[in-house]
C-alpha cells in the first residue's frame, strides 16, 4: 500500500516537473526587479514570497472564471534564479496532469494585474510577465487645456494695461488741448511766452538729464571779487 | 535777452528718464536670444576657449568702433536712421532706408520666435510637462508612432507646436494656437511701445534685468547637477588648432556683428533720444563689454545643463545595456553597476561571446553624447527642454527658462520696433497730429497680419530663410557703407569734432585708426568671405518628414526656384536702396545746377540748431 502511494506520488511529481519547465507549453516567465523598485526597503525573495505569488495567481484564476477552483497547489513554480525570475504553470484541478491554456492565464492575470502588483509593492515595469503586455492607461485630459487658461489670464491683464494707457493718453491729450487753448487766449493778450532754450523747452531741461558744462561752472572764479 | 520763438510742446523730442534707462535699452537690444543659443554653440564647435581669441579681436577692431559710430551718429543728429543718413548726405539716404527695411523684416519674423517661446511658456504650467511623455496612438495599444521613433521633445516641437509639413511648398493652414500666441505677443509689444520710449523705458527695467537673475539661478543650479563639469570642460578646453581654419575667424566676426545688433538702425534711434552732450564713447564701450560678458556668462549654465544631459544620456545607455545583460544571464540585480560595467563586459565577452553579440548592445560613449551640439531653436526647444524634464521640479525650471527667453527677445524687439517707429514719425508723410498710440497700434497690427504667414505649417522653414538671408548679407553691406559714408563722405575730421563736442574730450588714436582703416577693411573682407562661402553652400534645407526612410534624421531637400528667388529678393531688397537713392539724387543734382540740400562742409551738424 505504502509502496503504491510512493510510486504514484513520484509519478505525479515527475509529471508535474515536466509540466513546469522553461518554454513549456502554457508556461510564463516572470521577472521581478525588487531592488530597482524599492531600493533600501527591498525584501528578499524567499519561499514565503513564492507562496504569496502562487496565492495571487490562484486568486486571479478564481476571480476570472467562477467555474475554476484553482488551488494554491495547482500553481507550479520552477527555475527560480537570483535575478529574481522564474517560470510558472497552472495545472488543471479537474483534469489530471494538464495545464490551463495560456490564453486563460493571460486574461486572468491581465484582469487582476493591479492587485498582483500591489501585493508585491511593485509596478508593471518591475513585475514583468513576459509575453503578457500590460494595457496602457488612457491619458488624463482636462476639459480645457491648461495653457488656454493661463493664456486667457495673461491676455486679460495685458488688454487691461493697454486700455488704461490709451485712456490715460486720451485724457492727457484733452488736457493739453485745453491748456493750449487757454494759453492761446492768454497770448492774444500778449502776457505769457513759453521760454525755450536752443529748441528745448526749459522745463524739460530741469527734469530730464542735463549736463553742467564744466567750463562755465567755474566761471565765477574769473570775475574779480569785489 | 531776446526771447526765442515759442516751441509748441508736441515738437519737443522725448527723452530718456535717466541715463541708466538708455544704457539698459541698448544692452537689452544687443543682448538677445543669440547670446544664449548661438555663442555657446560657436564656442563649442570652434575649439572651446580658443574661440575667444578671434572673438575678442573682432570685438576690439569691429564691434566697438561700429557701435561707437552708430551711437555717436544718433546722438549727434537726434533723428532716426532715415533722417540721420539723409542729413549726413542725401546720397547716403539709401543707407537709412536699407536699415529701416531690415528692421521691418526682422520685426516680422523675430516675434514669431517669441510666439514659440510663449507657447512653450504657457505649456509649462502643466503636470507632467507635455513634451516629456509620448501620447498614445489612436487605438491605445501603444505610443504614437512618430513620437516613439524620434523623441517626445522632438514630437512636441515638430508636431504639436509647428505641425510642420514635409516640404516648404506645402504651406498648409494657419495653426490656431500659434495665431493666438502671435496675437498675444504683438499685444504685449504694443503695450510696451505704446508711447515710444516713454513706455519702453519703464518696461526695459524688467525685460533687461530679469534674464540676468534667471541666468544666475540656472548657473547655481546647473553647477550642482551631475555631469556639469564634463560639459564645462568640453566647452572651454581650448583647441588652438581650430584657429587655422578661416571659417572660425569669419564666424567670430559675424557673431560679434549680429550680436551687437549693428546696422539695424535701432541703435541710432535709441541714441537719438539722448541729450546731445553725453559721453557716447563710454556708452559704446560699456554696451559692447556687457554684451560679450553676458555671452560668456550665459554659456556657463547652458553648458552645465548640456553636460548634465549628456551624462544622463550616457548613464541611461549604460543602464539599458546592464538590464539586457542581467535579464539574459539571470544575474541578481545590482551585480553589474556602471562602475564595473566594462569589467563584466570583458568577462562575459570572453566566456559567452555569442550571447553578448545576440543582445546587440549599443556602445555608450560620453564624448558622443557631448558632441551632439545644436544651436538656435533646436538648443532651446529640443535639447534644453529635454534636459529640464530630467531635473526635479521641472515645471519651475521650464517656466523660468522660457520667461528668460521671452524677456531677452522682447528687449531686442523694442530696439527693432524703435528702429521702425522713429524714422516713420519723422517722415513728413505721417501727420504730426496723429497720436503716437495710434501709429504704434497701426504698425503692430500690420506686422501681425504679415507675420501670420509664419504660423502656417511651413512657417519655420520660412523663418530659417528670413534668418539666413534677410539679416546676414544686407547688414554687412549696409555697415560697410555706414563706416565709409561717415569717414569719407561726411569726413572724419568733422565727425571727430562733433564727437569731441559731445563727449568733451578729443578722439583718441584707437578710434581714428579703426574708423579710418581697420573697420572698413575688416568689413570688406568679412563681407566678401561671407558671400563667397554662402555661394558655395548648397541651397538646401532640412525637412522633417515622418515618411522618410532615414526618419528621425531630417531629409535634405533643395529649395525650389521660386523660393530661391524670394531668398535673393530678401537679401537684395534692403541693400539695393543704397545705390538707388544715390542714383536718384545724382540725377536730381544733374537736372538742377546746384544741389542746395547738401550739407556744406563748414556746418557741424551736431552743434547747429537742431530743430
Amino acid at each position: 500500500m505504502l509502496r503504491v502511494l510512493l510510486i504514484s506520488l513520484s509519478v505525479v511529481a515527475i509529471a508535474r516537473a515536466e509540466l513546469c519547465k522553461p518554454d513549456a507549453q502554457n508556461a510564463f516567465k516572470v521577472r521581478l526587479s525588487i531592488k530597482t523598485a524599492l531600493g533600501d526597503n527591498a525584501y528578499a525573495w524567499d519561499a514565503n514570497e513564492e507562496y504569496l505569488f502562487k496565492a495571487m495567481v490562484a486568486f486571479s484564476m478564481r476571480r476570472y472564471s467562477s467555474k475554476r477552483t484553482t488551488q494554491i497547489s495547482n500553481v507550479l513554480l520552477c527555475n527560480v534564479t537570483g535575478r529574481v525570475s522564474f517560470w510558472f504553470v497552472v495545472t488543471d484541478s479537474s483534469k489530471n496532469v494538464t495545464t490551463v491554456p495560456g490564453s486563460e492565464i493571460e486574461a486572468a492575470i491581465r484582469m487582476n494585474r493591479n492587485r498582483i502588483n500591489s501585493a508585491f509593492l511593485l509596478s508593471d515595469k518591475t513585475l514583468q510577465f513576459l509575453k503578457i503586455t500590460s494595457t496602457l492607461s488612457p491619458p488624463v485630459e482636462p476639459s480645457t487645456p491648461a495653457w488656454l487658461i493661463v493664456f486667457g489670464v495673461v491676455l486679460c491683464l495685458i488688454v487691461a494695461g493697454i486700455i488704461f494707457l490709451v485712456v490715460g493718453g486720451i485724457r492727457q491729450h484733452k488736457k493739453k488741448n485745453k491748456e493750449s487753448a487757454e494759453r492761446e487766449s492768454l497770448e492774444e493778450k500778449d502776457e505769457v511766452t513759453v521760454t525755450a532754450e536752443n529748441g528745448i523747452a526749459c522745463e524739460s531741461l530741469d527734469l530730464k538729464a542735463g549736463h553742467i558744462n564744466g567750463v562755465f561752472a567755474a566761471d565765477d572764479e574769473r570775475f574779480t571779487s569785489l | 535777452l531776446s526771447v526765442p520763438p515759442e516751441i509748441p510742446k508736441e515738437d519737443v523730442r522725448p527723452q530718456w528718464d535717466n541715463k541708466f534707462q538708455y544704457i539698459l535699452s541698448c544692452i537689452g537690444f544687443a543682448v538677445g536670444l543669440g547670446n544664449v543659443w548661438r555663442f555657446p554653440y560657436l564656442c563649442q564647435i570652434h575649439g572651446g576657449g580658443a574661440f575667444l581669441i578671434p572673438y575678442l579681436i573682432a570685438l576690439i577692431f569691429e564691434g566697438i568702433p561700429l557701435l561707437h559710430l552708430e551711437l555717436a551718429l544718433g546722438q549727434c543728429l537726434r533723428k532716426g536712421s532715415i533722417g540721420a543718413w539723409s542729413t549726413i548726405s542725401p546720397y547716403l539716404g539709401g543707407v537709412g532706408v536699407g536699415t529701416w527695411m531690415v528692421s521691418v523684416l526682422v520685426s516680422l519674423y523675430y516675434n514669431t520666435v517669441l510666439t514659440w517661446v510663449m507657447w512653450y511658456l504657457l505649456n509649462s504650467f502643466q503636470e507632467p510637462l507635455p513634451w516629456s511623455v509620448c501620447p498614445l496612438n489612436e487605438n491605445r495599444t501603444g505610443l504614437n508612432e512618430e513620437c516613439s521613433k524620434s523623441t517626445s521633445v522632438n514630437y512636441f516641437w515638430y508636431r504639436k507646436t509647428l505641425n510642420i509639413t514635409p516640404d516648404i511648398t506645402e504651406s498648409g493652414t494657419l495653426q490656431w494656437w500659434l495665431v493666438l500666441c502671435l496675437a498675444a505677443c504683438w499685444v504685449i509689444i504694443y503695450l510696451c511701445i505704446i508711447r515710444g520710449i516713454e513706455t519702453t523705458g519703464k518696461a526695459i527695467y524688467v525685460t533687461a534685468l530679469f534674464p540676468y537673475l534667471v541666468l544666475t539661478i540656472f548657473l547655481i543650479h546647473g553647477l550642482t547637477l551631475p555631469g556639469a563639469t564634463d560639459g564645462l570642460a568640453y566647452l572651454f578646453t581650448p583647441n588652438l588648432n581650430t584657429l587655422k581654419n578661416p571659417r572660425v575667424w569669419l564666424d567670430a566676426a559675424t557673431q560679434i556683428f549680429f550680436s551687437l545688433s549693428l546696422a539695424f538702425g535701432g541703435l541710432i534711434a535709441l541714441a537719438s533720444y539722448n541729450p546731445p552732450k553725453n559721453d557716447c564713447e563710454k556708452d559704446a564701450v560699456t554696451v559692447a563689454l556687457v554684451n560679450s560678458m553676458t555671452s560668456l556668462y550665459a554659456s556657463i549654465p547652458v553648458f552645465s545643463v548640456l553636460g548634465f544631459k549628456a551624462t544622463t544620456g550616457y548613464w541611461d545607455c549604460l543602464d539599458r545595456n546592464i538590464i539586457s545583460i542581467i535579464n539574459e544571464f539571470d544575474l541578481p540585480e545590482e551585480s553589474i553597476m556602471r562602475q564595473n560595467y566594462t569589467l563584466w563586459i570583458d568577462f562575459l565577452n570572453s566566456s559567452y561571446p555569442e550571447k553578448i553579440a545576440g543582445l546587440k548592445l549599443k556602445s555608450c560613449d560620453l564624448q558622443e553624447f557631448l558632441d551632439q551640439s545644436v544651436s538656435g531653436t533646436g538648443l532651446a526647444f529640443i535639447i534644453f527642454t529635454q534636459a529640464i524634464t530630467l531635473m526635479p521640479g521641472s515645471q519651475a525650471w521650464a517656466i523660468l527658462f522660457f520667461i528668460m527667453l521671452f524677456c531677452l527677445g522682447l528687449s531686442s524687439m523694442f530696439g527693432n520696433i524703435e528702429g521702425v517707429f522713429t524714422p516713420l514719425i519723422e517722415l513728413r508723410i505721417i501727420s504730426k497730429s496723429m497720436p503716437k498710440e495710434l501709429l504704434s497700434g497701426i504698425i503692430c497690427l500690420i506686422c501681425f497680419f504679415i507675420a501670420l504667414c509664419f504660423t502656417l505649417n511651413s512657417g519655420s522653414y520660412w523663418i530659417d530663410i528670413f534668418d539666413s538671408y534677410a539679416t546676414s548679407f544686407p547688414l554687412l553691406f549696409i555697415a560697410f557703407f555706414e563706416v565709409v559714408g561717415v569717414v569719407y563722405v561726411y569726413k572724419i575730421k568733422r565727425f571727430s569734432k562733433d564727437v569731441e563736442w559731445m563727449t568733451g574730450r578729443k578722439l583718441n588714436l584707437y578710434w581714428q585708426i579703426t574708423w579710418r582703416f581697420v573697420s572698413p577693411l575688416l568689413l570688406l573682407v568679412v563681407f566678401t568671405a561671407f558671400v563667397a562661402l554662402q555661394i558655395q553652400k548648397p541651397t538646401t534645407y532640412a525637412a522633417w518628414d515622418p515618411k522618410y526612410e532615414g526618419f528621425p534624421m531630417k531629409e535634405e531637400k533643395a529649395y525650389p526656384p521660386w523660393v530661391l528667388a524670394i531668398c535673393v529678393l530678401l537679401a537684395v531688397l534692403p541693400s539695393v536702396f543704397i545705390p538707388l537713392v544715390a542714383l536718384f539724387h545724382l540725377i536730381k543734382g544733374m537736372c538742377r545746377s546746384k544741389d542746395p540740400s547738401f550739407a556744406s562742409p563748414e556746418v557741424f551738424l551736431c552743434q547747429g540748431d537742431n530743430s
